[in-house]
């Protein structure tokens, strides 16, 4: 069966800043059940996007469009039950990890529903287990690690049942088990659940591994998308990032793997 | 419904107890002490000076007494819970600052000649509104997406207050400074029913409505962005409840005056038996205000009779107390 593209579409989308504008005119479209990755360097706007499809920021021009529904037209508890979103960290809380897990039920409840209902616990301990951080129900947020509360933020994002899921930097402080715990886990839920990811990492081989899908930005505009192997070339990345680099394949995966060069190195080769 | 709920739930049941318990206890004790059969006999038989001392010295006391400290320690619960921050407190925003000065101001240019008994209060409350309503103006309509810049705006404009309270202090006579004085160290003693019954009233309704925007409160915990992401419109959430917490404190300050610490730190041991779900933390914040005013206030009347200590050197005493050896004990982090 095709995948249905443009899923996720952006239309010539202007956003930023009042006295800021970063990103000028961007189009793009992500596949049905994708995993995929936005790369680029600082300021490049990744993020100014990730807050145009959340709606944090208004748009000044274009438009988004998840299934066809227009973004900007949708409630914010609609769009809330469509997109979910696991950001760089938790801002760790006193609150006992089923009750934050449990806020992912927030865009569902009725008008002066006080208390969750049973279907609320159920869903929110399923993805808890599959999480793993069932065995964490009655802890508090801050006694856990910080892996550990991006798998609980993880959770509460599944728990919101969303069509699309973004990640802003999931894994961007956590050690390598950590990382790839969490990936391996979204791979997962993209495969079982055809659950439409679109994830801004910094790190170029996790987005190699992980993503099937890559766009690549620059100043607010797409320098490249295609496949890892299309868009992490080191002419691309060296433009893109001005750093020297070097991309071999991974022996294992097949997938492009990025070693760096330091300047003292460069220095002493020429 | 979950058990945890029900747990909770017999907590509010058992706050609730003590507090009518500690309200008997206000009742029966003073100048005058009674057991409970002769409060019974006397609340059957309706005369006699020990009903005059009952019906209309204690039991205006009590129900105020209940009002101020729930509304108060319900607006700390509120505002902490908006700001994210432990230290805000009823009176950060300026309430308190802008009420005192409204009092200051009728005190020293005799206004209070003008419509007898309410004008103390009404100035108060007058006071109260001008500081919120220039708060929110400056702060709560512009900057709504800077939650910290509201907060220090506040903050100014208490500071502002004061210092204006202090020139007028400063330059009026002995008798009115201690009017003055004595209004900000706030009292329970407000011989007007009609007053009582109104703040009783208000601070009720205050904690109903409270109860309508307990779950967006909770999502609050989370960050603002965090919560905007769970479908909570946090402008619209932010500000019902700075203007709840507003009215609340208001009504409070200008009808007992200053009473300081309740809405600080009662939240905050709340927090700690209960956790921050505010389902929980808001009804038992209003009643844990409620009962710790009461003691308070018992201590207060009690401890130097015939006289009487202002109800804040209480609070303030055993509040600080209490809450250091808790805090200290406990792992809070704050």
């Amino acid at each position: 069966m095709m995948k249905r593209k443009n899923f996720l579409k952006i239309e010539n989308l202007k956003s930023g800043y009042s006295n800021n504008i970063v990103i000028r005119d961007l189009s793009f479209g992500v596949t049905k059940g994708s995993f995929t990755g936005i790369i680029g360097p600082n300021g490049s706007g990744k993020t100014t996007l990730f807050k145009s499809i959340t709606g944090e920021l208004s748009l000044i021009d274009g438009d988004i469009f998840l299934n066809d529904d227009c973004i900007s037209n949708m409630l914010t508890r609609q769009k809330a039950q469509k997109i979910a979103i696991v950001t760089q960290n938790t801002d760790a809380v006193d609150i006992p990890v089923e009750d934050y897990v449990l806020m992912g039920r927030y865009p569902y409840r009725k008008k002066l529903q006080l208390f969750e209902t049973k279907e609320d616990f159920k869903i929110a301990h399923r993805f808890m287990k599959l999480t793993g951080v069932l065995k964490f129900k009655d802890k508090l947020m801050n006694e856990l690690s910080g892996g550990e509360q991006q798998l609980v933020a993880i959770a509460k994002a599944l728990t919101q049942e969303p069509a699309l899921l973004l990640l802003d930097e999931p894994t961007s402080h956590l050690d390598i088990s950590h990382q790839m715990q969490i990936l391996n886990l979204i791979q997962k839920f993209n495969e079982e659940f055809d659950l439409t990811v679109l994830m801004i990492i910094h790190d170029l081989n996790l987005a190699a591994e992980f993503c099937d899908y890559l766009i690549m930005m620059d100043d607010g505009n797409i320098f490249s998308e295609g496949s890892p192997e299309e868009v992490l070339t080191y002419t691309n990345i060296e433009e893109v990032y001005k750093a020297v680099v070097i991309t071999q394949e991974n022996r294992i995966t097949k997938k492009p793997s990025i070693l760096l060069v330091s300047n003292k190195t460069l220095n002493q080769i020429k | 419904m979950n058990s945890k709920y029900i747990k909770q739930i017999f907590f509010i049941l058992a706050m609730f107890v003590l507090l009518l318990f500690v309200a008997f206890l206000a009742l029966s004790i003073g100048e005058i002490n009674f057991t409970l059969t002769e409060l019974i006999t006397i609340f059957k038989n309706k005369s006699g000076i020990e009903y005059t001392i009952i019906n209309n010295i204690r039991l205006p006391r009590i129900i105020l007494g209940i009002a101020v400290g729930g509304a108060l320690s319900l607006s700390g619960v509120i505002l902490q819970g908006v700001y994210r921050n432990p230290l805000v407190e009823p009176y950060t925003l300026g309430i308190s600052g802008g009420a005192s000065l409204g009092v200051a101001v009728t005190i020293i240019f005799n206004l209070n000649l003008i419509i007898g008994v309410y004008m103390l209060p009404l100035s108060g409350f007058i006071g109260a509104v001008i500081t919120t309503f220039l708060v929110y103006i400056l702060a709560v309509r512009k900057n709504y997406y800077n939650i910290n810049k509201m907060l220090l705006i506040g903050v100014m404009i208490s500071f502002m207050s004061s210092s204006a309270m202090m020139f007028l202090m400063s330059t009026t006579t002995t008798e009115n400074l201690n009017s003055i004085v004595f209004w900000i160290m706030g009292s329970l003693d407000e011989p007007n029913t009609v007053l009582v019954k109104a703040v009783f009233y208000i601070s009720l309704a205050g904690l109903g409505i409270s109860y309508l925007l307990a779950n967006p409160l909770n999502a609050l915990r989370l960050g603002e962005s965090k919560a905007k992401h769970l479908g909570v419109n946090t402008t619209f959430t932010i500000r019902s409840l700075f203007i709840l917490a507003s009215v609340l404190t208001g009504i409070s300050v200008s009808v007992a005056g200053v009473i300081g610490f309740v809405g600080l730190i009662i939240p905050h041991l709340l927090r700690l038996i209960i956790g921050s779900d505010n389902r929980i933390l808001l009804i038992a914040s209003f009643l844990g205000g409620s009962i710790f005013i009461l003691i308070s206030d018992i201590i207060a009347r009690t401890i130097i009779a015939p006289n009487e200590l202002p109800i804040g050197v209480i609070t303030g005493m055993i509040g600080g107390l209490v809450f250091i050896i808790v805090m200290s004990r406990s792992k809070m982090k704050v």
